[in-house]
């Protein structure tokens, strides 16, 4: 369970975060919406305690992130960035088996190396696990990544516009690929996303910040209302219902 | 495949290992007229000094540019021992040739490393704090060496000529007259810092993730920074009192072991790094002093060979 109190960030002048308190369950995919600017991905930054919030608390499972041991944390707590590259040329092997650090501190069990094969079967790379990532796909490049959290065994799966840069195809396989992770290993997957159709399709709840401000929380089925879009985005969106899911048309 | 890297690593290393003992052996005994037992004594100490200085760029380098994510990069490059080099400046203007020359070499060495890792904690502070570009702590890096070169220039132009003497000898890269009064204390003070890298091996994998990452896998970053910092502060001191600054030496081995082991892993590219400066040093040592009869020419050289793979760099980076 993720739990915000309070919370506040400011860059300068501009007050990013404005005193947002927000209860998360444990388990099931919530999808955190909002414009641009609106907070999200710093807000994830806090949970994941790469940014320190100005003033308030935030706990994973009662533990206070800016206080907790990093090493205890990484155990509870995972966060996949949305910038993928880096200078290191590292196979997908490599890359997953850093996911196990928290666990062996460098130095890989038996279990260690069974649980990164596993990571790297359950996100369909099997095929490709010595391959250098600096020479994959964009899609598959996204897997390995959220291979290497999913090796780090996490209660909690933390993850910045994982979406960005992929095409429609490895898109959809992504939410499917985190609804999997909550369904069957019974993560709290936590995802910041832009398109408001994907997060209706796949998200248990939904969670939408304007101005630093917590501006709705429920399920799909309340967000996907013209009103509602219409208070968060300050744009008509209308919305359609294709073979039970909820729609929204925002293109022109 | 992991596997065939790290076996490929090995391997590389122990060929490094043996060419290194030949480079020594060769720089003990070419060449040597005259009683074995002085010979030794006398190539011994400076070989001695070779190691300490090679292994200490080494290791630094390789700390720094897992430090700051960047492979081009160099505590010189930064202006660590320009740093030195105007503490050390400094102390002659306070205290006169005569003072600073009646210390102990081995306490005034002791007080310099001091400021010196003070004065880059600070400075690393002010530049590294996660939220700038890298970009911007290069350029100030650069701007801030120069500063400090400007600097002790003008400290140099301050003390009196004698002074001066007394200071330029402290100064310049010398690979084969090195302060031997410093060797114990030096080769004790690497020693401990080359051990602590290595123990710190698999966590400078991580921290070579760049540093969200190295936090989401729970490395305390900022800890981890200090004491990256101080190490290096420590090892750049040991290494310039001893032989004076170099500016390129360490990019060279540094690259040179990247590229040779294959892999990331500190556990490799550390030992790695040191024995290529070792064997730099002393085979380069005895190359020029006994192959071609040139002497004190190995500093120029190696500085011209690292130049030029830094341009190298530069270059491939812009292209790639």
């Amino acid at each position: 369970m993720i739990d915000i109190r309070n919370v506040s960030k400011s860059y300068g002048p501009a007050r990013v975060v404005d005193d947002l308190s927000l209860r998360l369950p444990a388990g099931g995919l919530t999808a955190i919406i909002g414009p641009n600017g609106a907070g999200k991905s710093t807000l994830l930054s806090m949970v994941a305690r790469l940014l320190a919030p100005d003033s308030g608390r935030i706990t994973v499972d009662g533990l206070d992130v800016n206080t907790t041991p990093g090493p205890v944390l990484a155990k509870r707590l995972a966060i996949l960035k949305q910038a993928n590259e880096m200078a290191l040329r590292l196979t997908v092997a490599e890359l997953v088996a850093f996911g196990r650090f928290p666990h062996s501190r460098g130095r890989p069990t038996a279990q260690d190396r069974e649980k990164i094969a596993e990571a790297i079967g359950y996100v369909d790379l099997a095929g490709l696990a010595d391959q250098p990532i600096d020479e994959m796909s964009g899609g598959q490049r996204q897997r390995a990544f959220i291979a290497m959290v999913l090796a780090q065994d996490p209660a909690c799966l933390l993850l910045d516009e994982p979406l960005n840069n992929l095409d429609m195809k490895h898109a959809a396989a992504t939410m499917r690929l985190l609804r999997r992770a909550a369904d069957e290993l019974g993560k709290t997957v936590v995802v910041v996303i832009h398109d408001i159709n994907f997060a209706a399709c796949h998200a248990d709840r939904i969670v939408a910040l304007k101005a630093g401000r917590l501006c709705f929380a429920g399920t799909p089925d309340e967000l996907m209302r013209p009103e509602v879009l219409r208070a968060i985005y300050d744009m008509d969106v209308r919305v359609y219902e294709v073979d039970g899911m909820r729609l929204g048309a925002y293109y022109r | 495949m992991a596997d065939r890297k790290a076996q490929r690593a090995r391997t590389v290393l122990l060929l490094l290992a043996l060419a290194t003992l030949v480079a020594a052996a060769a720089f003990l005994t070419v060449g040597a007229r005259g009683p074995w037992g002085f010979v030794l004594a006398l190539r011994g100490g400076k070989l001695a000094g070779l190691v300490l200085v090679g292994a200490a760029i080494a290791v630094a380098t390789v700390l720094f540019q897992t430090l700051t994510e960047n492979r081009i990069l160099t505590p010189a490059v930064m202006g660590f021992d320009a740093l030195y080099v105007t503490v050390q400046s400094l102390a002659v203007l306070l205290l006169g040739a005569a003072g600073a020359s009646a210390i102990d070499p081995r306490l005034r060495f002791a007080g310099e490393a001091l400021l010196l890792a003070v004065a880059a904690l600070a400075l690393f502070r002010l530049l590294f704090d996660g939220r700038r570009g890298l970009h911007l702590v290069v350029l100030a890096g650069l701007v801030f060496g120069l500063l400090f070169r400007g600097l002790a220039n003008l400290i140099q132009r301050l003390i009196d000529p004698n002074a001066f003497a007394v200071l330029q000898g402290m100064l310049f890269a010398r690979f084969n007259t090195m302060d031997t009064t410093l060797l114990p204390v030096a080769a004790l003070i690497i020693a401990a810092a080359c051990l602590a890298a290595l123990r710190l091996a698999p966590v400078l994998d991580v921290l070579a993730l760049g540093r969200e990452r190295a936090i989401n896998l729970g490395v305390d970053h900022a800890r981890m920074v200090t004491a990256l910092v101080l190490l290096v502060a420590v090892l750049v001191a040991v290494s310039t009192a001893l032989a004076g600054p170099v500016l390129f030496f360490g990019l060279l081995v540094s690259n040179l072991a990247y590229l040779a082991l294959g892999t990331d892993r500190h556990l490799y590219t550390l030992p790695g790094a040191m024995l290529i400066a070792i064997l730099c040093l002393a085979g380069g040592q005895t190359l020029l002093e006994r192959g071609l009869g040139y002497d004190a020419a190995l500093g120029m050289v190696i500085e011209f060979a690292g130049g030029i793979v830094f341009i190298l760099l530069l270059l491939r980076r812009t292209r790639a």
